[in-house]
């Protein structure tokens, strides 16, 4: 909300300068998130920072207010005139000008009464009002078609008010300022743009921000009159209300000005309204913008005998609920239907405007209305919020209404609406007002001990000062011993009845005028909770680390996938590789390829693989990351995932020869798995053949602990692989529950002691069946080596001549060791013999000579 | 004979000198000091003179023996370190040449973030809480003091879904209620924890802003938590995180679920307060959310707000890492484009 801070003087006293006004009313709440100078210097108060303002500081020596008493004809240019302004000097300055709204006074003598406008000497600093950018000038005589000028009347763009430059700024006449009075003092300004949060609903006005200011700087505030003068007949009669859901309207109040004119508003009116990007339309329209804006209370204004026309005699006033399939053509040229929540003003003949929101085109004000119905209600902010969701329009009203307005300033919206129309317009108002009030709000009342105060602030309040806080916020407040009862004023509904929430309430308000930074920073002296071991938060991060350490890095995919996208992962005919429950739908998505949740990790690391793929010849990545598992009614499962993806080289070019190793395979993933569950000291794990449809049915594997299934990896499925476009290399991925890892990791795990007696080492060669896995040779030698064979490393697979056809050599390094002692030859042998003997015995195994 | 020893010393200590490789002195040794070398011989003619002159002849020859002895291992030495710096000499690599590749690896930022959230946390006895996703919205909303078609709902672009009361979280303070009702005991045991977490709002992708983003919540309860309490751990927080004896600010704000509300600056850690382009020249932060848990959310969490209290704080760890390392679009958190993930 824009706050101009010559408009805030009204109401309150500001003695400080604007710049700590702002860092004060963000510190208590009212984010100050701009400042818009004009003609005014930025003053930097002490240890406050601002971005520095570009913006026109007007000299206050050479621009100064006018007054134009004649304008001339410009001998030899029709376009330009020549304005005669009187500045304070004992010499009219003659001035040319192309202003075409002193044109009409062009050769007619002396102005009576004059013109009130901006005038800039010779030397002044302005915006070049020609120019599209905006670009500073300053002032140097010259001729022009034949006449020596060095000064000038100004438009509002020269002066950086507006982007206005048809014409001169006609100002009213202030009596405060006589001709020559510095410009920054008539017209400069600083408009604060203030963020409200929901909870400041009371401030979104001129006077709710005021009274903040007022309790911050314990000023005091001056209300404006709302008193009006009422001369004409009275209401009754001429008008009724008729409230039908008191619940939605709880008080509805009008007022009639007759014989009133409608036309442009004054100067000073105008002004304000646009300082605050309202644009100026009519007397009576801008009235009601600026109560809304002055009060908060929105008003709005009818055309009273187009009323009497539709009901053939005194209207009446109905508010109600819409009939089924009624409409209402709005102000802003929409024909609206209008659904079953939206509160309606209506009369006899039908629906006149959304209440509260926006008002229905028929009955609007035009340049013809002589008499004007002013109406100022209240309406349930969560019925407004309705009607807003439903048709989709904000106004200045419905902001106003959505967040609440207390139905206490109906009332004084409505007086004062009406005097500053028939101020502005003439007419006589009607005696009296009509107000139905269906429903006030309770009164409450909060009780509060001071000792909580101090108890939950942390710092030592009085009860004098506690009182005195909330009074300056206008509560009414009674003490009693230590006991501080306050009762809300009746411009707020943010504090409520609920004694514990009423009691937050207050505190707030305490803490916040008193100042956040007056209350100390303490060490909590508050019991300790228990602390509790957190394994699974320890061993996620345990894995992240080892991944990390093998050459990995960590990739965050977005949560969100679709169907489509993981339906991509079974290759033709196969059955889905997917968990067999149902997608988390998104209602209303951010893209259709992100309606829903993903429940697996491979498709959006397929996609991420894609993307780097451009840019990279290696890729090793991996993610820890939930999928989302639907359990109809039930919240869904989430179950945590761990995907590794490699493609690509295993090593990165580079200029030895012969370093440019091959491509990352099976084995690659094979290893960095099982360093994991080492990592992990889980040792029960075992692989099996895959059976996962997303890959290559030869190159993959589940991985097993105990009899659990806990993932699989592999080769991706060719097929797969081709449908995300990762065809240049091949894609080993890997997608493992986290939650068994967390579960079988070994938290305690016993060392084996170094050996200290000597280590035997031999090399064997079996020629076995080309189809033996080689796992199994390994488990054979090692069951038949026992206690004494420490270590088993296979180093060649070999077929091939002079291996006889369909069998493979499989070389072995062994290590014999006894930690009791030291081995002899002759144990070897026998340990060797065994070996030999289990392989030819079970495998059918040769010794390779 | 005489002449033989002096004609001998003088061709072996000649020869000696123009040695310069192993082997050459090798060589040498074997032919001089050798068992079958010249001075072998000499010795083996020792029996063969007479007795008188064995005891001279015998000393000029040890004398010999010791004097090519010591000019040996001189020799030894000088061609050692001869060698030695021709090894250095002519051992010289191009050291500006490219480095093996070694595999690196790396966190992605946000986990780096959210570790170092979790150690000062941890040191304070804030714990980690995982809670759910996908959540109800009364757990999100209602629970939170955001009733349906409260203002302070229109803050935050939820996503639904298809499931009516089903949405996503839009942040992580529903956690709240869960680990109240969790760890409360029926709200009679005090309560520390942090909870981080993937949140999501329906949001234009932009640089700026992301459908989904890390929080990190923190929630304390106790008996005698006082906002005091809250303003001196947060900034305990701060100076750990960015830097000691920076400056905290704490301001009056709004949040359903906390009351009093404030957010809590802290000084740009970039310009040290002085003002700079990413503080927009105020010299202050925003890094956190933060109140008083709000009497209504401590009752749903089944405390009773008469006798317990509390505050909570959230903060956003892209955020944080953005202003650390000077990024600019929040779209790198979550593109894992490894040009951007190699950096940390
Ligand atoms: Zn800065």
């Amino acid at each position: 909300m824009l706050v101009p801070v010559s408009w805030l003087k009204d109401y309150v006293d500001i003695d400080i300068p604007v710049e700590l006004l702002a860092e004060r009313l963000t510190v208590a709440g009212l984010e100050v998130a701009h400042i818009r100078y004009i003609g005014l210097p930025q003053e930097p108060a002490p240890g406050v920072l601002m971005p520095r303002s570009e913006h026109l500081v007007w000299d206050r020596e050479k621009l100064l207010l006018g007054r134009i008493v004649e304008v001339k004809s410009h001998p030899q240019a029709d376009r330009l005139v020549l304005a005669m302004v009187d500045y304070g000097a004992p010499e009219l300055e003659q001035c040319v000008t192309g202003a075409t709204n002193l044109f009409g006074y062009k050769d007619q003598g002396e102005i009576t009464p004059p013109i009130w406008s901006a005038f800039a000497m010779e030397g002044a600093r302005v915006w070049d009002g020609h120019s599209a950018k905006p670009r500073q000038m300053t002032l140097k005589g010259k001729e022009l078609r034949g006449i020596f000028n060095k000064s000038m009347v100004c438009s509002e763009k020269e002066l950086g008010i507006s982007d206005e430059h048809e014409g001169v700024i006609v100002m009213d006449h202030d009596e405060r300022y006589v001709a020559g009075a510095p410009l920054a003092d008539v017209l400069g300004d600083v408009v604060l743009d203030i963020e409200l949060t929901p909870n400041l609903a009371r401030c979104f006005s001129m006077i709710g921000v005021a009274r903040e200011i007022a309790a911050i700087l314990d000023g005091d505030m001056r209300y404006p009159s709302f008193d009006f003068v009422a001369e004409g007949p009275a209401i009754e009669g001429q008008v009724a209300i008729e409230i039908r859901e008191p619940e939605l309207n709880p008080r509805f109040t009008l007022t009639l000005l007759r014989d009133t004119r409608v036309k442009p508003s004054p100067f000073w009116m105008q002004r304000r309204l646009k300082l605050i990007g309202q644009r100026p339309r009519n007397n009576i329209v801008d009235v009601t913008n600026y109560i809304t804006f002055e009060l908060g209370q929105p008003l709005h204004a009818f055309d009273y005998d187009k009323l009497v026309e539709r009901a053939g005699g005194a209207p009446t006033i109905i508010t109600r609920l819409p009939d089924a399939g009624e409409d209402l053509k709005t102000l802003d040229d929409v024909r609206r239907d209008l659904g079953a929540e939206t509160i309606l003003v209506a009369d006899t003949a039908g629906a006149l405007s959304l209440g509260g929101v926006i008002g229905g085109g028929e009955t609007e004000i035009s340049e013809a209305t002589r008499n004007v119905l002013v109406e100022a209600a209240s309406w349930n902010n969560i019925g407004i919020r309705k009607t807003i969701k439903e048709q989709r329009v904000h106004t200045e009203a419905s902001a106003r209404f959505s967040r609440g307005v207390h139905p206490s300033q109906a009332l004084l919206g409505c007086k004062r609406g009406i005097e500053l129309m028939r101020r502005l317009g003439g007419g006589q108002a009607a005696q009296g007002l009509l107000d139905d009030y269906p429903l006030p709000p309770p009164t409450v009342t909060v009780e509060l001990p001071v000792a909580r105060v101090k108890r939950l602030l942390g710092m030592d309040v009085s009860l004098e000062q506690a009182a005195d806080v909330l009074r300056r916020l206008e509560f009414d407040v009674t003490t009693d011993g230590d006991m501080l009862r306050a009762t809300a004023p009746d411009h707020r509904l943010d504090i409520s009845a609920d004694p514990a929430v009423g009691q937050a309430d207050l505190l707030e308000e305490i803490a916040r005028i008193i100042g956040y930074d007056q209350i100390p920073e303490t060490i909590m002296a508050d019991e300790m909770p228990p602390q509790r071991e957190n394994t699974a938060v320890f061993i996620e991060e345990r894995i992240r680390d080892i991944l990390v350490g093998q050459g990995l890095y960590e990739v965050i995919s977005y949560r969100f996938t679709s169907r489509e996208s993981e339906a991509r992962l079974a290759p033709d005919g196969a059955p889905s590789p997917l968990p067999d429950a149902e997608y988390i739908e998104i209602a209303n998505p951010a893209a259709s390829e992100r309606n829903v949740l993903r429940q697996t990790l491979m498709s959006n690391m397929l996609e991420s693989a894609v993307n780097n793929a451009r840019y990279q010849s290696s890729q090793r990545l991996f993610e820890v990351g939930k999928v989302y598992l639907g359990r109809g009614d039930l919240l869904p499962d989430e179950p945590l995932r761990l995907g590794i993806l490699l493609t690509g080289a295993r090593g990165r070019t580079w200029w030895q020869e012969g370093a440019i190793e091959s491509d990352m395979d099976f084995y690659d993933m094979k290893g960095i798995v099982e360093n994991m569950l080492a990592g992990l000291h889980i040792e029960d794990y075992r692989l099996e053949r895959g059976t996962h449809g997303s890959y290559h049915p030869g190159r993959s594997a589940g991985l097993y602990i105990g009899r659990e299934r806990i993932g699989a990896f592999g080769e991706i499925h060719p097929q797969v692989a081709a449908r995300f476009k990762l065809t240049e290399a091949k894609v080993i991925y890997g997608e493992l529950q986290v939650a068994p890892l967390i579960q079988r990791h070994q938290r305690l795990h016993t060392i084996t002691p170094l050996p200290t007696t000597p280590a035997v080492l031999e090399d064997i060669a079996l020629i076995v069946s080309a189809d033996l896995p080689a796992g199994e040779v390994e488990a054979v030698i090692r069951q038949a080596g026992g206690r004494l064979l420490r270590d088993v490393t296979l180093f060649d697979v070999y077929s091939g001549d002079p291996i006889p056809a369909g069998k493979k050599s499989l070389a072995y390094s062994l290590t014999y060791q006894d930690e009791n002692c030291t081995l002899t030859d002759k144990n070897a042998a026998k340990i060797r013999r065994k070996i030999i003997g289990a392989a030819r015995h079970r495998l059918q195994a040769e010794l390779r000579s | 004979m005489n002449y033989s020893i002096d004609e001998l010393r003088e061709g072996a200590l000649k020869a000696l000198e123009n040695i310069s490789a192993n082997d050459a002195l090798a060589n040498w040794r074997s032919q001089y000091l050798g068992r079958r070398g010249a001075l072998g011989k000499l010795f083996g003619t020792i029996g063969r003179l007479p007795q008188a002159q064995r005891a001279g002849f015998g000393q000029q020859v040890n004398a010999l023996q010791q004097e090519l002895d010591a000019a040996y291992a001189q020799r030894e030495q000088l061609i050692q370190s001869q060698l030695l710096a021709r090894d250095l000499e002519e051992g010289e690599i191009d050291i500006s040449l490219p480095a093996r590749p070694q595999g690196r690896g790396g966190l992605h930022p946000s986990t780096r973030t959210h570790r170092e959230f979790q150690t000062i946390w941890a040191d304070m006895g804030f714990q980690v809480y995982h809670s759910r996703d996908v959540e109800a919205d009364e757990f999100n909303f209602t629970l939170l003091n955001l009733p349906p078609h409260h203002p302070a709902r229109d803050m935050q672009d939820t996503f639904y879904t298809t499931n009516s009361n089903v949405l996503l979280r839009t942040h992580t303070s529903p956690g709240q209620i869960r680990a109240m009702r969790e760890f409360g005991a029926g709200g009679t045991k005090p309560i520390r924890v942090i909870l981080p977490g993937m949140c999501y709002r329906q949001e234009q992708v932009t640089a700026r802003s992301e459908i989904q983003f890390t929080q990190v919540e923190g929630l304390a309860i106790g008996r005698n938590i006082r906002m005091s309490d809250l303003k001196g751990t947060i900034a305990e927080f701060a100076r750990r995180m960015y830097k000691p004896k920076a400056k905290v600010r704490f301001r009056a704000s709004y949040f359903p679920f906390t009351e009093p509300s404030m957010e809590v600056d802290v000084e740009c850690f970039l310009c040290g307060g002085a003002g700079c382009r990413v503080c927009k020249y105020t010299g202050w932060l925003e890094i956190a959310g933060s109140g008083m848990v709000h009497p209504t959310v401590l009752r749903n969490g089944g405390y009773d707000p008469s006798v317990w209290s509390g505050f909570a704080f959230g903060m956003g760890p892209e955020r944080i890492t953005m202003l650390k390392h000077g990024i600019q679009d929040i779209r790198y958190f979550w593109g894992n484009d490894l040009r951007f993930l190699q950096q940390f």
